[in-house]
């Protein structure tokens, strides 16, 4: 089956920077090839997917603001299917760490992110998320979340503007489709 | 000034008394509490107002700093210090029983710096946990990640404390039992949407009746005053936006103040002008945000849309002169970082007969709404002594009938040159906080209306060296933020970074009355009330 290029609707292929690794993969998966009732299934199912990903509610510092900035109304990210916020995690398909993570927080977002049930995301809000921005010569700062959970989609700024979270959020899109879940390399063998 | 000193010279004939910025009194640790409590207990001197309590290493001695205030007039203030040279087992005598501002603060300053305060009822760590080897702000402290590398299994919470209780012979330790046997703990945070970022609260529960709260802070704390310490005045300004970020540019605008002060730097007309303005539009924002999420804890999500549609209106402003929206790094010593834009005067004009059409709206959507007002009225009631003992000001110590403006009452910038109403409240409940959020916002209208056709001319920043160097000794500045009174204390000893600093949180006095206000409140008050406190979490952790 033909692996179709990736599509946001409403907004052309060429604005979306820093996409290298995911023409890559869809490249690779081209030339291994899909098949045709898997591949429609997995476009089904990521369609569904990346257009309903609903984010958890956690904000730690200053970034929260901006992220419920986010939600509010003018910038509103429900138009890009991030319906509402989850207040559990067992709701919730991505996490968005949004603000400082200190010593004492660390384990609290492990077990946040473990309590998500698969498929899971992350999305490191903000400098402090990504490498621990301004703080991170603190004796108690954790130095980028991607040290305790696995990020898919860094968003850099101190604090993001709306924009730039909202650019991220379609980058993480993007990347939910062309995700393959049916009938993967290891679960063949 | 005279009646103080001989009051002290009267209960402490060798303490030492100097007259610096501030009347400064220094005793030993045996002689403090007898000094704190006929402080506290004389009616004209009346030092009922702790303002904050800061651990200090001096490199030989390990001291503590009270600035202490009276709720009479609280432009008039005393230092009183004390140190202990023991620096293996360092104890000092607790004020926690006179001033109720020290029960929190004497623990952070023994998470900081290992100082144990004999007769102190809760002696745990606050901010950092039980397994933390070392006292991050001493001196000697090795900042390494060896020693405390990133644990991430999970931690024990254990319901017992400690208390060190001095005796015939020495100190001994005490346990003390948080809650009893047959308590129901339910644990509200770190992760809750209502807690307002991540805060810890152990609420003992009877049936749907609060016994207790037990606060856990910490989840955010940065080290924001220890890495101050390593880097010059203009480097570390960019902090202050990060501790309470609703109100950023006040928060920036204290340690200006206090550096400017400190080193003699005249700013010029316009550049306070334009601080004064920019302070009270963050104070908007501020008040708008609180008023949306309060609402929505409430259950009212359409105030919270209306709230953020408003706020961004102000922060269009904000973006077209500074460039940031939440975070805007606009002053810097000696004035602002650049001038406004050409069409700011235009907007503020625009937006203000905009505000108070909106006010109007809000009080129509919510103020009225009978629900709003049964969750509200009499919900959280704050006496006016618990207040002034546990240091709370800005909007809820105001509700509370507690004057306390730093506006009105030690005005700087350009606050001498407006008229405006201090809004004073004297029931205490959840309903005289809210209002007096939206009554403020009314006020921070008219002074800006006052200020925004008379900005004078002239440049917006004076010139300054690079690399300030302040003169060796004590600074400290108090600035009236969104929540309260904000503060910044620097200890120079004349090098181009602080020996010690520390931001006075008004966050960390609203958190501390929890266990008071909501004591025999029902659980589902507790939300309702925590909105109608504002804090936020950034601002107490540091």
């Amino acid at each position: 089956m033909e692996v179709k290029n990736i599509k946001i609707k409403g907004f052309p292929n060429k604005e979306f920077k820093d996409t290298g690794y995911l023409e890559k993969y869809v490249e690779e998966l081209r030339a291994n090839g899909v098949g045709i009732i898997t591949g429609v299934l997995d476009d089904m199912i990521n369609w569904g997917r990346s257009n309903s990903l609903w984010p958890l509610t956690f904000a730690t510092s200053c970034c929260g603001i901006e992220f419920m900035a986010v939600g509010a109304a003018r910038f509103d990210f429900a138009r890009f299917g991030f319906e509402v916020t989850r207040n559990s995690p067992r709701q919730a398909d991505v996490i968005i760490v949004a603000g400082t993570i200190v010593d004492k927080m660390a384990p609290i977002l492990k077990r946040l992110y473990d309590q998500m049930a698969e498929p899971k995301y992350v999305i490191a809000m903000g400098s402090c998320a990504i490498s621990g921005g301004p703080f991170c010569n603190s004796y108690c700062v954790v130095n980028g979340v991607d040290k305790i959970i696995p990020v898919d989609v860094f968003v850099p700024g101190c604090p993001p503007k709306p924009e730039a979270l909202l650019y991220g959020m379609m980058q993480l899109q993007r990347k939910v489709k062309v995700e393959r879940f049916m009938f993967k390399e290891k679960d063949k063998k | 000034m005279e009646a103080i000193k001989q009051l002290i010279l009267a209960t402490v004939p060798d303490a030492l008394i100097e007259e610096k910025i501030q009347l400064t009194v220094t005793v030993s640790p045996e002689a403090l509490r007898p000094v704190a409590l006929a402080l506290r207990n004389d009616e004209s001197a009346c030092f009922d107002y702790l303002i904050q309590l800061t651990g200090v290493d001096y490199g030989e001695a390990l001291g503590v700093v009270y600035l202490l205030s009276t709720s009479l007039d609280l432009s008039r203030c005393l230092v009183l210090k004390t140190a202990t040279t023991d620096r293996e087992q360092p104890t000092l005598p607790t004020v926690s029983d006179i001033w109720g501002t020290a029960i929190l603060n004497e623990r952070e300053v023994y998470d900081f710096f290992g100082i144990r305060f004999i007769g102190h009822p809760d002696m745990r760590h606050l901010f950092l946990t039980e397994r933390w080897k070392g006292y991050p702000l001493r001196k000697d402290y090795d900042a390494s990640r060896e020693q405390n590398p990133v644990n991430l299994t999970s931690y024990d919470m254990p319901d017992t404390s400690v208390k060190w209780v001095s005796g015939k012979n020495g100190i001994k330790l005490e346990k003390v039992q948080l809650f009893e046997d047959d308590d129901y703990v339910l644990n509200i945070g770190p992760q809750h949407p209502a807690t307002h970022g991540v805060l810890h609260f152990r609420t003992a529960l009877d049936g749907e009746i609060i016994k207790k709260i037990d606060v856990n802070c910490g989840y955010i704390h940065r080290g924001i005053e220890k890495l101050c310490e390593g880097l010059t005045y203009p480097q570390m300004l960019h902090f202050t936006d990060r501790l309470d970020y609703l109100s950023s540019h006040i928060n920036r605008h204290a340690l200006c103040l206090c550096v400017e002060k400190a080193a003699g730097i005249e700013v010029p007309r316009r550049a306070e002008y334009i601080r004064t303005i920019m302070d009270e539009l963050t104070r908007i924002t501020s008040h708008l945000l609180s008023w949306a999420c309060m609402c929505m804890d409430m259950g009212a999500l359409t105030a919270f849309i209306y709230g953020m549609r408003d706020r961004e209106k102000i922060l269009d402003i904000f973006e077209q002169t500074t460039g940031g929206r939440l975070i805007q790094n606009y002053n810097v010593i000696g004035g602002v970082m650049a001038d406004i834009h050409p069409d700011f005067v235009k907007k503020v004009k625009e937006f203000i007969p905009y505000m108070h059409k909106s006010l109007r709206e809000y009080h129509q959507l919510y103020t009225g709404n009978v629900i709003a007002r049964d969750r509200m009225i009499g919900v959280g009631v704050l006496e006016k002594e618990t207040a002034v003992s546990y240091a709370v000001s800005g909007p809820v110590g105001r509700a509370s009938g507690f004057h306390c403006d730093l506006r009105n009452i030690a005005p700087y910038a350009a606050y001498d040159q407006v008229i405006f109403k201090e809004i004073i409240r004297t029931e205490g409940d959840s309903m005289a906080r809210y209002l007096n959020r939206l009554d403020e916002i009314e006020q921070s209208l008219s002074i800006i209306d006052q200020l925004i056709d008379t900005i004078p001319a002239g440049p917006c920043c004076a010139k300054t060296k690079p690399i300030i160097r302040l003169p060796e000794g004590e600074y400290f500045q108090r600035v009236e933020a969104a929540r309260g009174e904000f503060g910044v204390y620097i200890l120079s000893k004349g090098e181009k970074s602080p020996w010690r600093l520390k931001f006075r949180s008004p966050s960390m006095a609203l958190v501390s009355i929890m266990d008071t206000v909501c004591h025999g409140a029902k659980i589902a008050d507790l939300i309702t009330i925590g909105g109608s406190m504002d804090y936020v979490i950034p601002d107490i952790d540091r």
